[in-house]
């Protein structure tokens, strides 16, 4: 009989890691594409060259490890950490920026740890940190949405201009909404007369207003999330937990001072609020396994978020939060675990005394 | 009825249609029978028969030894044939002592095999002699011999006999069979037990995606006025001297939820009565004992019939089997031969597993035979089994949240892969009950269980060397007291002769003085 003697179980969920990867990009997809629209060329060339460096750092590492390099680039886990920080680049973005990306992602954020499965950080949310704090300029250099074909629209050749060539195009640039708020509260401004200007809520649902390449539509996020909900990749735990936390603070401090904060619907609709819920936060390797733990990290994450966008040095806070909260994760780990099954929460074994015997058979009359 | 909820848990494809609309069929008396002799949990049986003796159905062939053991019976007529070595039903193929019997085709039952007319005449303690007098062993798998779970009554406090009929483990139907077409009977054996037990109470877990074992259990379970069969018989011919809690138990038939591992002894209990059975505690602690419905109808056979146990139902079913049956087979039957009346092979199976795939165990070849606790054998396809190599851990969690126990079975993995095993056990290694949910779920597909059957087995095999230690300790040290003592006592010998040789001495010295002296004068 020429099998192998493996232990049970026998059979198996039809799932794999490279089915979760690919669940997650299926989910991606719609925000991806109203993103890569609404940009135009030059977002198509930086999402591509972002996802390619990713694979090929991937590629690299691996054979610098010796490992096997097809099993782990399909299981799509370097593609998705691309996509991720693709989508939290500005759209016109130069080239260089999605490589060294890539690079900061992949090598940095991941295979120095051993992998996949091994880091302590988000590979995306570190590359993204490092680009920003690296690249100031070229890292909050946003513009307003010129859809794909529209008369202002860049062509395919000036796109590559734009993307390869390092033109420049000083005409159309802006802030992100976060950034603009902040800029004008920080000259004295209070929230009722800056915002009414600036944020249409319909339009930051929808995302029709400036920002990171694929972070502006929250509705189509927020759908790609339940998406992921339904097919139980992703738990609600940490999602419900930092939007929650984040609606609630907000809402509180707009109740505190109106002018000075604005209210919950800003907070969740602008930047990357929805994206990181569903998505970046909800990274199974760098978040707690337990459901108790994944609710502290949530609320955790949406405190950084609401504290670094409001009191902090930044406009939006999604990458140092989660990062910072990445580092907790470990210590979660260790004191939130399951309950053992007839043990108190300290691991004593369950002690009824009399009750179990007295009790038990009247409980179901 | 309300129950209670458990955690994690999986839902694993049933796969029960191959097999669940197939009848039990009686298989045909295979050529030989090879009946090893360790087939329960505890001491294995000592035979009591010589080679080429002559046996008739249903006579003992080798004895219980010691207080955890069961007997092993003849399953028919027959002429022993040798007294050997044989491959055993296990993972290790290695050879066990069995018994080989020649049927002679007669099927002649033994002339002392002789029934009780009313079963709940018999005291407690009777009615567990005849129970461990038959060789019934816990049906479900575990083979825990039955008569010590009935005797509990005199250390517990019990209140309710709960009867496991989940068969959560997915692709068995024995017991569904078993249920459908048995119910009486099986209700009988429930019956007997519970008077054994001295319980009130009894109720019967059955999963839901068994609606007919569900009715037929329930129409069985029904009050005796109205009941057919063995109940009634009971119900007529009781005697006075019963009083009539222990009479009639009340037995409720519940439909739990289909989910995996439900049928774990300890979290069916927790769904029928809302308590954890505490770590490392029986769930007799709680009040509860739990047997199989193929207990309860081995219990109903020897009991009414005084038919030992010597033949189980076996469900022979996977893809890769051409006629998936149920099949009732006489101990010892080679598994090959369940497999040639199923119509062979419709494929070379990727797996064969003696039990159900959650966990049931590999088979290492085809010859190993039938033992009291086996309910299945599969022939699983590849598609089945979806196999794939395993990947790296990426935390994902799904075991933590598939775990009934409440473990994190991806740090108990990480401990046992770097050699800290010490650190697996902190983490509750030894809660584990081995389900396998963790495993099922496992996107990575690492082999978890293996991880975990490792890690336990290591720690058990240390627990035997440091048992080993301290007895080896013990012996030397009274071996030193005793070499002590037997100087002391040369010391004390020799210190004695000398203090006699010197009384001596003084006493002649004494002696030739009063000579002199009387010379002298």
């Amino acid at each position: 009989m020429n099998q192998s003697l493996a232990a049970s179980p026998h059979a198996h969920a039809p799932v794999s890691v490279g089915r979760t990867m690919a669940l997650v990009m299926v989910a991606l997809v719609p925000a991806t594409l109203f993103g890569l629209y609404q940009f135009g060329w030059p977002a198509i060339f930086v999402f591509t060259v972002t996802l390619g460096s990713t694979a090929a750092f991937e590629a690299l590492s691996l054979l610098i490890a010796g490992r096997a390099v097809r099993p782990a680039l399909m299981d799509g886990s370097a593609l998705l950490t691309g996509w991720l920080l693709a989508l939290t680049l500005p759209p016109w973005a130069p080239w260089w920026v999605g490589v060294i990306g890539g690079l900061l992602a992949v090598v940095l954020g991941k295979q120095v740890f051993g992998g996949i499965g091994q880091n302590l950080f988000n590979p995306a949310m570190i590359a993204r940190v490092a680009l920003l704090i690296s690249f100031p300029v070229e890292m909050t250099r946003f513009l307003q949405p010129q859809p794909l074909f529209s008369a202002e629209a860049p062509g395919f050749m000036e796109g590559l201009a734009i993307t390869f060539g390092g033109q420049t195009y000083d005409a159309i640039t802006g802030a992100s909404l976060l950034g603009h708020v902040r800029t004008e509260l920080g000259e004295g401004a209070t929230i009722g007369e800056i915002l009414p200007q600036v944020f249409d809520p319909l339009a930051a649902l929808l995302g029709t207003v400036p920002g990171a390449l694929g972070e502006t539509s929250a509705l189509l996020l927020g759908l790609g999330g339940l998406f992921l909900l339904y097919k139980r990749v992703i738990a609600w735990q940490i999602p419900a937990a930092m939007l929650g936390t984040i609606v609630l603070l907000a809402t509180l401090m707009s109740l505190i001072a109106p002018d000075h904060y604005p209210g919950a619907l800003y907070h969740v609709l602008s930047g990357a609020t929805v994206l990181c819920a569903f998505f970046i936060a909800t990274d199974p390797v760098t978040s707690p396994v337990s459901l108790r733990g994944q609710l502290l990290f949530g609320a955790g994450v949406g405190l950084l978020v609401y504290v670094i966008r409001t009191w902090g040095g930044y406009p939006e806070g999604i990458g140092f939060a989660v990062l910072l909260m990445n580092a907790c994760t470990p210590m979660i780990d260790h004191y939130l675990k399951p309950r053992i099954y007839g043990r108190d929460r300290r691991g004593r074994p369950l002690d009824y005394g009399e009750q179990a015997v007295n009790a038990a058979p009247e409980k179901n009359r | 009825m309300r129950l209670f909820k458990i955690r994690g848990g999986v839902h694993p494809d049933d796969r029960k249609s191959l097999a669940a609309a197939r009848p039990i069929e009686d298989l045909p008396m295979p050529a030989l029978l090879h009946i090893p002799l360790q087939q329960h949990i505890g001491a294995a049986a000592n035979p009591v028969v010589q080679r080429r003796e002559h046996v008739a159905k249903g006579q003992l062939i080798a004895r219980a030894q010691g207080a955890v053991s069961a007997p092993i019976h003849a399953p028919t007529s027959g002429r022993i044939a040798g007294l050997g070595f044989y491959p055993a039903n296990h993972p290790s193929g290695l050879s066990v002592r069995s018994i080989t019997l020649q049927p002679d085709g007669e099927d002649r039952w033994h002339e002392d095999i002789h029934g009780v007319d009313n079963p709940f005449a018999l005291t407690p303690e009777e009615i567990a002699a005849r129970v461990a007098q038959a060789g019934v062993v816990g049906m479900g798998g575990a083979t825990f011999p039955s008569a010590v779970k009935l005797n509990l009554r005199s250390r517990y406090r019990l209140h309710t006999l709960v009867i496991n009929g989940s068969e959560c483990e997915p692709y068995l139907t024995c017991d569904d069979r078993l249920m459908r077409e048995q119910a009486d009977a099986v209700v009988d054996g429930i019956r007997i037990m519970a008077r054994a037990l001295g319980v009130p109470r009894v109720m019967v877990g059955i999963e839901g995606n068994k609606p007919e074992a569900l009715a037929a259990m329930r129409r069985a379970a029904a009050p005796v006025d109205g009941a057919a069969g063995f109940a009634t018989g009971f119900a007529t011919g009781t005697a006075a001297d019963a009083p009539d809690s222990e009479r009639t138990a009340e037995i409720t038939v519940v439909r739990l939820p289909n989910r995996y591992p439900m049928g774990s002894e300890k979290h069916l209990v927790q769904t029928l009565i809302g308590l954890e059975t505490p770590a490392r505690g029986l769930t007799a602690d709680i009040g509860v004992v739990v047997h199989n419905p193929a207990t309860a109808f081995a219990v109903h056979e020897a009991l009414r019939f005084g038919r030992p146990l010597i033949s189980r139902v076996v469900t022979v079913t996977g893809a890769a089997v051409s006629r998936p049956r149920n099949l009732r087979v006489p101990i010892g039957t080679k598994v090959q031969d369940l497999v040639d009346y199923c119509g062979g092979f419709a494929e070379p199976p990727a797996r064969l597993i003696s039990g159900g795939p959650m966990m049931g165990q590999p088979l290492p070849e085809l010859r190993v035979p039938i033992m009291k606790g086996t309910n299945g054998v599969l022939a699983l396809t590849a598609a089945e089994t979806s196999r794939r190599e395993p990947s790296a851990c990426i935390r994902c969690g799904s075991c933590v949240d598939a775990c009934p126990c409440g473990l994190v079975p991806l740090q108990m993995a990480a401990h046992t892969r770097a050699g800290d095993l010490e650190g697996a056990v902190s983490n509750g290694l030894m809660d584990c009950i081995g389900c396998g949910s963790c495993a099922y779920v496992c996107p990575a597909h690492i082999p978890l269980v293996q991880f975990f059957n490792h890690a336990k087995g290591e720690m058990a095999a240390r627990g035997r060397a440091k048992q080993k230690q301290a007895e080896t300790k013990r012996l030397a040290e009274q071996r030193a007291a005793r070499m002590e003592a037997q100087k002391q006592a040369k010391r004390e010998a020799m210190a004695k002769r000398k203090r006699e040789a010197e009384a001596k001495k003084k006493a002649e010295a004494a002696a030739a003085e009063k000579a002199a002296a009387t010379v002298s004068d």
